[in-house]
């Protein structure tokens, strides 16, 4: 299983499952980063942190390290 | 109903994601009936408004923008207590409006299902229909209504668009005691939060359902020790009860997100249509080239130094702050006209007028700084400045959400420190406000300016960089290093904790409100005349006070007396030319009593009581009293130290001869220079770094509600400043000197 934090620019999946045991996790389940969801690539920041996702129609920013805690479904 | 039934004022509460529109929507439903405060204990701006609509009062209530109402801080929990009617002196909501963002609904309908549970009477505002619009997509609002089973009224806040129906539809929730909670959990969860309300009300009467909920989702444990007594049973309870939920497929915390964006997405189901191709709309395009690498970066570059140039330019601020100094100058003027010298005088023009007035002569420049961050932070840009410094600054161990709040500390660290509101988690946000003071705001630069152009040899290296603007330049980096280095230091030491997740979103684009944009900056330029007509008069006035008594005019005038007679008698039969030298001359005698007046006056006493501590600065007692008077602002340093060095009060730092007479200045009882180089860098470095403004520390005391961490700033930053200008001294005298 691959992880949002690897998704190339540009590229479409959806969430398999986010580690809910993390703190920043229950932030990104509120944001709408629920299983089944699909989530889009649009780009990094200039030192390549954070990303920059599309998410439920609109515009979510989230470091790499959060990005780890979000499988996607292969 | 009886046509003499008291009035009854209903209270609403407005909440909403961040982002929607909510404050231009509150703006527009209060006008300017509006009182703002601070919850007390927590960093939470209280807002207030009110309207009368068809002979109803209505008090709306204007929480802060959230994403959810699940509280895991004391400033999270301040929103949940407003709604429940927890928080003392406010009353509890007999109603909430929730406004949603109609081109996010989805998103936005998260927060809806949680307010539905709290089984209060609920209007939705569907605000921003217009960027749905552009973004090809259209709601269905009668099916809407229908699905919430709440009113939901389309409108456009910025354009004013649909507040008399939204006004009629709030009026006409008060006939609606209360309404029937709807859950969108799974039955055994709900089973499992009447079971634990049960439980809770044993403890607490008052407890309701909502908090029970909330306790049995928050595994942060905070809910937990702010709720309960802390009873291992009931701990035990929780537990055992998350386990089984979990056993049934019903984890805990993840069951809230699954269970609400299910309902959201079977209360949206055919009632949102999007074109088929998603339309690339003009904020898609203007974020491709904002927030990309290299045309954002300079973007960025482009529109602060912009920033900076309207606040710093003489074109805009300049201009204005000379008609405020000459409005100053007429009072003064006229005040030395109209009243015998003496101590009221004194009180008036020294202390007064030169101290409240050189404070509020910096209005513009915090007008125009709030100016342009309220329209960035409007049209959707500041959180693109966010993401784009993130990196930067978790380096140091802060976030992106810093750099706004620093950024402000610029102009001024009072708007900076109230600027660290943005930043949610406690942490951060003490450590940005502690850090915020030693950005160089614009109260140093009049001394940066008269130390630089009188001590800094004017020089000009390959044709365009002026040694100048080098030193003043490493003023502002020595500012920017220094609170890089302790937000490094304090993040490891005395504010430990894990990085807070940085989820953040990033929202469209859209044209900023400029009724709003105004409105923040005369509220927030209003705050700063307050302060300057409150604290900064009082501090004023002390050191004054302390500068002026104990006054023994008749000692210090004494062996001037025969000349100054002389010199008059004089001048009644001196030509022209001669009267203008028998002027200069008797200026010169008052600048010397003035002189030895301060000498011997407490401040005077307290310059020489430690001279030996600021020796090893390079500096003697004149400049040390001129520091410990400059302790309310920095700035009064310049024109203490035009009083000592026998000058005459009034001198700012573009008076040629203040700049004059401190080169010239000896120390007392021989020939030797007090200024030079290497002194002059000294000062500098210390106003760098150090907390001289009184005004700073009470900010910091109110927004972080204690006296320790203004004490604490004080302290580090006199300490620092301190060593930072022994090291420049010594060093640089070295160097220099031999």
């Amino acid at each position: 299983m691959s992880k949002l934090s690897q998704l190339a620019v540009g590229q479409e999946a959806v969430i398999a499952s986010i580690d809910a045991t993390n703190v920043a996790a229950v932030r990104l389940m509120e944001m709408g980063m629920t299983p089944g969801s699909s989530v889009k690539m649009i780009g990094s920041a200039p030192f390549g942190d954070p990303l920059e996702v599309e998410i439920r129609g609109y515009h979510l920013s989230l470091r790499k390290t959060e990005a780890d805690l979000v499988e996607l479904v292969s | 109903m009886s046509v003499d039934a008291p009035a009854r004022t209903l209270n609403v509460a407005l909440v909403g994601n961040p982002n929607t529109g909510k404050s231009t929507l509150f703006n527009a439903l209060s006008g300017i009936r509006q009182k703002t405060g601070n919850y007390p204990g927590v960093t939470v701006e209280k807002k207030h408004g009110a309207f009368t609509h068809n002979g109803q009062k209505v008090e709306l209530i204007d929480l802060p923008g959230t994403y959810s109402l699940a509280p895991r801080s004391p400033d999270e929990m301040v929103t949940v207590d407003v709604l429940l009617g927890r928080q003392a002196q406010e009353a509890k909501p007999n109603a909430v409006l929730v406004i949603v963002d109609a081109s996010n609904l989805e998103r936005n309908l998260y927060i809806v299902s949680q307010v539905k549970e709290l089984g209060l009477p609920t209007v939705v505002a569907l605000n921003m229909g217009d960027i749905a619009q552009d973004k090809g997509i259209s709601v269905d609002v009668a099916k809407l209504e229908q699905r919430l089973g709440v009113p939901v009224v389309a409108t456009l806040a910025h354009r004013r668009g649909g507040l008399d129906q939204l006004r009629d539809t709030i009026v006409s929730l008060l006939d609606r005691e209360s309404v029937p909670v709807e859950s969108p959990f799974p039955e055994e969860f709900c089973d499992k939060v009447g079971q634990l309300h049960t439980k809770l009300q044993q403890h607490d009467p008052q407890a309701t359902r909502y908090l029970a909920e909330r306790l049995l989702l928050d595994t942060s444990g905070y809910l937990e020790q702010e709720l309960t007594s802390g009873g291992q049973e009931l701990h035990s309870w929780i537990v055992e009860s998350r386990n089984q939920l979990a056993e049934l497929g019903q984890p805990v915390p993840a069951i809230e997100a699954i269970s609400r964006y299910q309902w959201v997405q079977g209360v949206l189901d055919g009632i949102v249509t999007r074109e088929a191709t998603r339309k690339v709309t003009w904020s898609d395009r203007i974020d491709r080239i904002l927030t990309n690498r290299i045309g954002g970066s300079l973007f960025f570059i482009f529109i602060m130094t912009l920033m900076f140039q309207a606040v710093f330019s003489d074109l805009v601020a300049g201009n204005l702050m000379e008609y405020i100094e000459g409005f100053f100058e007429i009072i003064g003027g006229f005040v030395d006209a109209s009243l015998a010298d003496g101590a009221l005088k004194s009180l008036l023009i020294d202390g007064v007028i030169a101290g409240v007035g050189g404070v509020l002569v910096f209005l513009p420049q915090i007008c125009i700084l709030f100016f342009f961050i309220a329209i960035l932070e409007d049209c959707g840009y500041l959180s693109r400045a966010a993401y784009l410094m993130d990196r930067l600054f978790s380096k140091i161990g802060l976030s992106g959400k810093s750099f706004i709040p620093l950024l402000s500390s610029f102009a001024c660290a009072i708007p900076g420190i109230m600027a660290a509101r943005v930043i949610e988690n406690r942490r951060d946000r003490l450590i940005t406000i502690l850090v915020a003071p030693l950005m160089s705001c614009s109260a140093r630069m009049p001394v940066y300016v008269l130390l630089t152009a009188a001590f800094i040899p004017d020089e000009t290296y390959g044709g365009v960089l002026s040694l100048h603007t080098l030193v003043m330049l490493s003023m502002y980096l020595l500012g920017i290093v220094a609170a890089v280095g302790v937000a490094f230091v304090l993040r490891r030491t005395i504010l430990p904790g894990e990085t807070p997740p940085f989820v953040m979103e990033l929202p469209s684009y859209k044209f900023p409100s400029i009724t709003g944009v105004l409105l923040v900056m005369v509220e927030k330029g209003w705050a700063f005349v307050k302060r300057a007509g409150t604290l900064i008069f009082a501090m004023t006035v002390i050191v004054w006070a302390l500068s002026y008594f104990p006054r023994n005019e008749e000692a210090v005038t004494a062996p001037f007396a025969d000349e100054i007679a002389q010199l008059e008698t004089q001048r009644e039969e001196a030509n022209k030319e001669q009267a203008a030298q028998i002027d200069e001359r008797l200026a010169e005698i008052n600048n010397q009593i003035d002189g030895q007046l301060l000498r011997s006056s407490f401040l005077g006493m307290a310059g020489h009581w430690i001279e030996p501590v600021v020796k090893p600065l390079g500096w003697d007692w004149k400049i040390g009293s001129a520091a410990i008077a400059s302790f309310p602002a920095r700035e009064v340093i310049i024109s203490t130290m035009g009083v000592l060095y026998n000058l005459g009060g009034d001198e700012d730092e573009e008076s040629a001869p203040l700049r004059d007479t401190i080169k010239g200045a000896k120390w007392e009882g021989t020939d030797r220079n007090v200024f030079n180089v290497p002194v002059a860098l000294s000062i500098m470095v210390f106003f760098a770094l150090c907390a001289q403004c009184a005004a700073t520390l009470a900010v910091i005391k109110r927004e972080t509600n204690s006296w320790g961490w203004p004490i604490f700033t004080f302290v580090y930053m006199t300490v620092l400043a301190y060593v930072g200008a022994l090291i420049t001294y010594q060093v640089s005298a070295a160097i220099m000197l031999g």
